[in-house]
């Protein structure tokens, strides 16, 4: 627009607002995207809520079937929770070697990442199977549906965020570090650690206030 | 092989819904047949399905929701006739046929007309208004349309294969679960809006990173047009809101189909914690409807009363008040359900909270008309027509926000009527008057006027005279969704309601009618100028239709009403020639078949989903992460248009707005 760009004066500016530091125009790239992805993990972490607050409201509703504390292993627990930090720490490893386009590191801090994923998964999976083959499935009592539902749901997200460092890794050895790549790679950090915090969330509402007799 | 999916699932017993389905199935492919033979689909799949210009996925989506409209309009008659008649007599309409017709009727008016509506509209206007070439992700913006179509595709479905839920258009439980409603209609329901609501997700995450991040050099948050604003503060309530619905229908699904306890009499489940989750979201909702609308009404009338919006500072908090305020009155619609007197009074009086700053926004907008210019132009009169409507609304909401006032009138007509003066008056009015006010800018040429004023006469008209009947049978006893009745003192007022539907009607053929001459006319009401209203703010900048890149330059923001100032100082420097500009090349993004494509696959999985056939469920599923895959995969998003096509395109609009600017000056 020759003229919006040339003649933008405003001599009506009724309340004077004109005065305030200007806008400086669309952000990059890079902060579109991130900012984007962080509004979307916030609608992600309303929806854990309400799955939290059916907890809440379930926990205690165990139609005469087994309450948390008769079933939780605290030991599994902490076990999961010390992949999961861990795998933290290396996916942060990894989004600093891809910072600085090191491959190897890179590589490493994904793969790390990858198998702390798949343990934690894998005790959690161990621990539904065992829970179900005993007849305490999520159909068991309110209390267990709330239960399944929240850790599950966590589970799901593990599981999505493993697939897509799969793909993230695949995309870095296709393309190198591209700065498209590189944004993805962003939200995908964002995305695991994000993880992680709903995981301490799980963690104490669920297996330390619910697990408590 | 197929699941639950059997012959019986086709109505053959019903006339209705197989004669209405064979006709829209025909028509749809007539329609199909016609564009195959007449060679428009490489235009069709080149310039609107794959597009991921936010321009025309507005306009598509306006469209997906005018088709519905029809829809849910033709429900509305069906529910008219059968309640003018069912007087004494079974009606027309076996009762859970009719159950069906008024859950449709809510889900489909909801979900698919009034949200891809007001969706559509923002996406249309809110990145030229901001001064921007899009939103934050085309491509998502795409991906987000087609999800949304894929939910009102599958609910149209439901008419010929299978059956749809008859439990209202919430699905509150017990009723919804698998032990009172063991057929497929409550999982059409709940993938359907799954689905869509993914799609509104995307739509919401979007505009507002679109509008906190992109604004044009110079936009400062206040000044913003107010329709940023609204569409600002509505898209947060979606971000904040849908993923609650989305856990909601979850927990349904599970119940259904894994036998979860979330909401069951039985081992526990809980369906107190339905009611809240729902209206957690469902509150909000109607202020994501609604917010949008009281934009479009700021922009309107201060536009057709030729003067700055009045208290555009007070709007600004009005807005932003009513969004978090919306937050906290969802317990409102169940007083009756025994949370008892304190916590009805608190929430109560939360609920009439918002009637200060929605009150703020009537006076700002009857301060703005006070001493301007008016003309009364098509969008000029939905927004006066729902000033005088929504007050009524606006005041029986208060009303039934009285808990002691409410546990009379809670599930009566009166509340029918309640809902329907806010969201008629208040959304559709105003979705109304936003398609009358962006159809030039959005296709190049204005619509007819005379066309346009029959049609909101008669929907005016027609709109009092079917609901305001529904508030005195509402005192008078009646609850809703009633399929028949033997009261005679409601008997005569279900016939006026009728007619007014009757007259309604005539409102929206009118609307049609309007269109079809429009087009006709098209060359005889061409908008050369890009601003045929004399505009205040930046979408006028541009030409109509605008250039798929909308600006040659960002603008340069310094005041509020920017394109106004812009106009006003052009004037005055008489059009002193200035150097051509130098123009720059721009880079747009691709078109891209992902959305369509992932639509496609969403809608395999959703229908495999709804009859349990599960190797569909595994290939849909691994077809859409494909899809993804593939998309995640280009090396080439973008494109370049040469700085010589930006200065081709440019120079034409800028010789339009010469001469306009040089023919007022000379008045
Ligand atoms: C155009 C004229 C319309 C008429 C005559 C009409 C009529 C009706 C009727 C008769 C009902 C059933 C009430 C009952 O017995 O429970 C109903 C319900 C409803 N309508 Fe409309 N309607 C119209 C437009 C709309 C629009 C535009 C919307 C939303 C944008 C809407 C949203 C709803 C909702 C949410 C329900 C509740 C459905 C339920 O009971 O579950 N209606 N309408
Ligand atoms: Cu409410």
């Amino acid at each position: 627009m020759a003229m919006t760009a040339t003649y933008g004066h405003a001599r009506t500016d009724p309340h004077h607002i004109g005065r305030v530091a200007e806008h400086a125009g669309p952000a990059p790239k890079r902060i579109v995207t991130a900012y984007g992805f962080w509004v979307f993990l916030l609608s992600d972490i309303v929806m854990f809520s309400c799955f939290f607050a059916a907890y809440a409201v379930l926990v205690s509703q165990t139609a005469d079937g087994p309450k948390g504390s008769e079933i939780f292993e605290q030991r599994n627990v902490a076990i999961e929770t010390v992949c999961l930090l861990l795998s933290s720490f290396t996916c942060g490893m990894a989004s600093i070697a891809a910072d600085v386009r090191n491959r190897f590191w890179f590589y490493l801090g994904m793969a790390v990442t990858c198998v702390l994923g798949l343990a934690f998964l894998s005790i959690e999976f161990r621990e539904f199977a065992d829970l179900v083959s005993r007849g305490y499935g999520p159909s068991r009592s309110a209390f267990l549906t709330a239960f399944f539902s929240l850790v599950g749901c966590h589970g799901l997200h593990v599981s999505a965020g493993v697939l897509w460092l799969l793909t993230m890794m695949a995309q870095v050895f296709a393309k190198g570090f591209r700065a498209d790549i590189l944004r993805r790679m962003m939200c995908f950090a964002l995305f695991w650690h994000a993880l992680d915090i709903i995981w301490v969330a799980v963690f104490s509402v669920v297996y330390l206030l619910g697990g408590a007799p | 092989m197929l699941g639950k999916l059997d012959w019986s699932a086709i109505p053959f017993g019903q006339p209705i819904p197989l004669v209405a389905g064979a006709v829209v199935l025909v028509a749809i492919l007539g329609v199909l047949i016609w564009v195959v033979v007449k060679g428009h689909l490489p235009y069709l799949w080149h310039e609107w399905i794959t597009s991921v210009d936010h321009k025309r996925i507005g306009v598509m989506y306006v469209l997906l929701a005018s088709v519905m409209l029809l829809r849910g309009g033709s429900d509305a008659i069906m529910m008219r006739i059968q309640q003018a008649i069912a007087y004494q007599s079974q009606g027309y309409l076996p009762p859970e046929h009719y159950n069906q017709i008024f859950s449709a009727h809510g889900t489909i008016m909801i979900f698919f007309v009034a949200m891809p509506f007001v969706i559509g509209l923002m996406n249309l206007v809110v990145p030229l208004q901001l001064g921007v070439r899009d939103v934050a992700f085309p491509t998502l913006n795409s991906v987000g349309f087609w999800l949304t179509a894929t939910g009102a595709l599958l609910v149209n479905v439901s008419l010929v294969v299978g059956e749809f839920a008859r439990t209202g258009w919430l699905a509150f439980p017990p009723l919804s679960e698998l032990s009172y409603s063991p057929g497929v209609g409550v999982d059409y329901y709940a993938w359907s809006l799954q689905i869509s609501g993914v799609g509104t997700l995307v739509a919401g995450i979007n505009l507002v990173t679109t509008v906190l991040k992109l604004r044009t050099r110079g936009m400062n948050y206040l000044r913003m047009p107010m329709f940023c604003w609204t569409t600002l503060a509505s898209n947060l309530l979606i971000v904040a809101a849908f993923p609650i619905l989305t856990a909601t229908l979850a927990m349904l699904l599970l119940d259904r189909y894994l036998g979860f306890h979330f909401f069951t009499n039985e081992a526990g489940g809980n369906v107190m914690m339905f009611m809240n989750l729902i209206w957690a979201w469902g509150h909000p909702e109607v202020y994501i409807l609604v917010l949008p609308a009281f934009g479009i009404y700021s922009e309107v009338v201060s536009t057709f009363s030729g003067k700055p919006l009045f208290g555009y500072r007070s709007m600004v908090l009005a807005t932003m008040a009513i969004c978090v305020i919306s937050f906290m009155v969802w317990l409102h619609h169940f007083f009756t359900m025994g949370a008892g007197p304190d916590v009805n009074a608190i929430f109560g009086i939360a609920s009439m909270i918002i009637a200060v700053p929605t009150g703020v926004k009537i006076y700002n907008w009857l301060f703005t008309m006070y001493g301007g210019r008016i003309r009364f132009a098509t969008p000029m009169l939905w927004s006066v027509g729902f000033m005088v409507t929504f007050i009524i609304g606006g005041l029986t909401g208060v009303l039934v926000a009285v808990p002691p006032a409410d546990f009379v009138l809670h599930n009566s007509m009166f509340l029918v009527a309640h809902f329907h003066n806010v969201i008629i008056g208040g959304v559709l009015f105003g979705a109304f008057a936003g398609f009358e006010y962006w159809f030039p800018k959005a296709f190049g040429f204005r619509l007819d006027e005379r066309w346009g004023k029959a049609g909101f006469w008669f929907t005016f008209t027609g709109f009092w005279i079917t609901f305001m009947p529904l508030y005195v049978v509402g005192m008078l006893g009646m609850t809703r969704r009633m399929q028949h009745y033997d009261v005679a003192a409601w008997r005569p007022w279900m016939l006026v309601a009728a007619i007014g539907m009757a007259v309604l009607t005539i409102g929206v053929v009118c609307q049609v009618m309007q269109l079809v001459v429009s087009i006709r006319n098209r060359a005889a009401l061409r908008d050369r100028t890009g601003d045929p209203w004399d505009g205040r703010s930046l979408e006028w900048a541009t030409s109509s239709p605008p250039p798929v890149f909308n600006f040659a330059f960002h603008p340069d923001v310094r005041g509020e009403d920017a394109y106004w100032a812009m106009k006003q100082h052009a004037k005055e420097q008489q059009l002193a020639h200035h150097a051509e500009p130098e123009y720059e090349d721009i880079e747009m993004p691709r078109n891209s078949p992902t959305g369509f494509v992932c639509a496609f696959f969403a809608t395999i999985t959703g229908f495999a989903l709804i009859w349990h056939i599960w190797w569909m469920v595994i290939l849909g599923v691994l077809g859409a992460f494909a899809t993804f895959v593939v998309f995640a995969w280009r090396d080439h998003d973008e494109y370049v248009i040469p700085a010589a096509e930006v200065a081709r395109i440019d120079r034409v609009n800028i010789e339009e707005r010469r001469s306009l600017v040089s023919m007022a000056g000379a008045i």
